[in-house]
């Protein structure tokens, strides 16, 4: 099949814009590259480092047993790109096909790839978030902040909200024998993403290893002393303690706003696109020759109602930047939708925990394989009678075969035997998330309904 | 080198940390932690444990002929 003139002159001479030099941005340039694009490419990115890897920041990195500037990604090839690196894109003129940069200066394209991620959630209050002591941790250079100070051995550090990252970050601290802190306003740590039942478990596993885990609580004021070192946590029960260091770890925040007056759907929630990564405009028709990928994409899935669902994480910015990568270079008929079935892990207290799935969709749950006492377990969940997700905890090898039942819609609760399952596994329970229109810093995966234009968002701290 | 393990494959069978135990390490019974840039003296282990990984999770560059990184200037680069 011959490819249309302006097709095949845009895969050999056009200009291809990449905003966004983290792992989306570096996989889709890689692919553009692997798939036979031969024009001028350019890799956009704030931070001033070549594309690196953010799961180990808040583990091994923060434990000391890896070098902070030490996870820069593999390359998968060479992608001979012009790089503006330290720069951040500030404005996008879709009429011009240009975008505009920090530095005062422009780039223009022939096809734009969007892959700025998300960015940490920081401490609403100015004053306190500055005071020294208060961390946030997204970046190579927040872990490097937060290492060096952990290493100094402080008398107390405080975790502020216990999704994912905070949780980790509480585990690295105790592994450090360093006395800690974590105040969540939800019931129970990992609740937004995983629901009250599995949230349980991940409370027993933070009082077991010695974590003072305040939940039901907020944080509503940082002291400073004279120098502007923190000094004091003030909760909403009353209560203060004193610490030295405190972690913001409210979840993250999509890097859309240099998109406002761009005319693209791009919000607080992310910018929609279609299957195949094409940006919706703000009248919610796709763009042609504008892309999305990574966590700031939010495109609709066939397995979940084809809601707009944002995904953080660390492969859907590998498969998605792939499929979008080869699209920009494809015409219609061989373009691929981004059909990939959310996957994360996250390591803390010692115990492995997968996902796979959409687990805040469910309403219901069922141990199907181990015990939750034993912290070693397979949880299907179901929503509308079919499955829709499960986590495992330390039981990794299962998860492939739920994953295969959830692409095929099996029936919930599961109508056949499961290895190992015991007596808390023969009846499904409700699976306990919190009230969705109760803004969370919970959930690294976000249901947006239908609208590629919804914008409406608001999010109240802590 | 440098090293990238996609942890979603990863069913923890722990033959990398056999194998360049220098470079991959268990922690707890099933989540592994990593090197990402282990020293080229390891480029030997870290290749075998490549070729050991049961569901081919680890990604590896300036290894065994595989490209190496390009040159990433600061703000302009050409």
């Amino acid at each position: 099949m011959a490819l249309d003139g302006s097709l095949e002159r845009l895969r050999r001479e056009g200009h291809i814009v990449v905003v966004g030099a983290s792992l989306a941005g570096l996989r889709a340039a890689e692919t553009l590259r692997e798939e036979g694009f031969t024009g001028t490419l350019t890799m956009i990115g704030d931070e001033p480092y070549e594309p690196y890897d953010r799961p180990p920041l808040s583990k091994q990195v923060l434990l000391g047993l890896v070098p902070v500037d030490q996870t820069a990604l593999p390359r998968r090839r060479a992608i001979d790109a012009r790089w503006r690196l330290g720069v951040a894109a500030t404005a996008l003129d879709m009429a011009a096909k240009r975008v505009a940069l920090a530095d005062d200066t422009s780039v223009e394209y022939d096809r734009l790839l969007i892959a700025t991620g998300v960015r940490s959630r920081p401490w609403p209050n100015e004053l306190e978030a500055g005071l020294d002591g208060v961390f946030v941790l997204r970046t190579t250079d927040d872990a490097a902040r937060l290492v060096h100070r952990l290493r100094a051995g402080p008398r107390r550090v405080l975790v502020i909200g216990a999704g994912f990252t905070g949780s980790e970050i509480a585990s690295v601290c105790r592994e450090r024998e360093l006395p800690v802190t974590v105040a969540e306003r939800g019931p129970a740590p990992l609740v937004g993403a995983l629901g009250g039942v599995i949230g349980e478990v991940a409370a027993e596993l933070q009082h077991q290893h010695g974590v003072d885990l305040r939940c039901g609580v907020m944080v509503t004021g940082l002291d400073g002393d004279g120098a502007g070192r923190l000094r004091r946590a003030h909760f909403s029960d009353g209560d203060t303690l004193d610490v030295e260091v405190a972690v913001v770890a409210l979840g993250a925040t999509r890097n859309t706003e240099w998109l406002a007056g761009s005319g693209l759907a791009a919000g607080p929630r992310g910018i929609a696109c279609d299957a195949g990564c094409r940006a919706f405009d703000v009248r919610g028709i796709v763009c042609d020759d504008v892309f999305v990928a990574g966590d700031v994409a939010r495109s609709p899935h066939p397995l979940f109602g084809y809601q707009f669902l944002s995904l953080e994480h660390w492969g859907n910015a590998v498969a998605q930047a792939e499929v979008a990568a080869h699209n920009m270079i494809s015409p219609g008929e061989r373009r691929r939708p981004h059909l990939w079935t959310p996957y994360f892990w996250s390591a803390q207290f010692g115990v492995n925990i997968k996902s796979v799935g959409v687990p805040n969709m469910a309403d219901q749950i069922l141990v199907s394989q181990g015990s939750l006492s034993e912290h070693r377990f397979t949880a299907a969940y179901g929503y509308q009678g079919r499955v829709i997700a499960a986590v495992t905890f330390d039981q990794a090898k299962w998860l492939e075969f739920y994953q295969r039942q959830i692409e095929r819609a099996a029936p919930f609760p599961l109508p056949f035997t499961t290895v190992d399952r015991r007596t808390e596994g023969m009846r499904p329970v409700p699976a306990g998330f919190p009230d969705p229109s109760v803004p969370s810093h919970g959930p690294e995966v976000t249901v947006s309904g239908h609208s590629p234009t919804d914008q409406r968002v608001t999010f109240t701290p802590a | 080198m440098r090293v990238v393990v996609d942890l979603n494959r990863c069913q923890g069978y722990a033959q990398c940390a056999f194998l360049a135990p220098d470079v991959f390490a268990m922690h707890g019974e099933e989540a592994l932690l990593y090197d990402a840039e282990p020293d080229d003296a390891r480029r030997t282990d870290v290749l075998r444990a490549v070729a050991a990984c049961p569901v081919r999770a680890i990604t590896v560059e300036g290894a065994g002929g595989r490209w190496t990184a390009d040159r990433v200037g600061a703000s302009n680069g050409a």
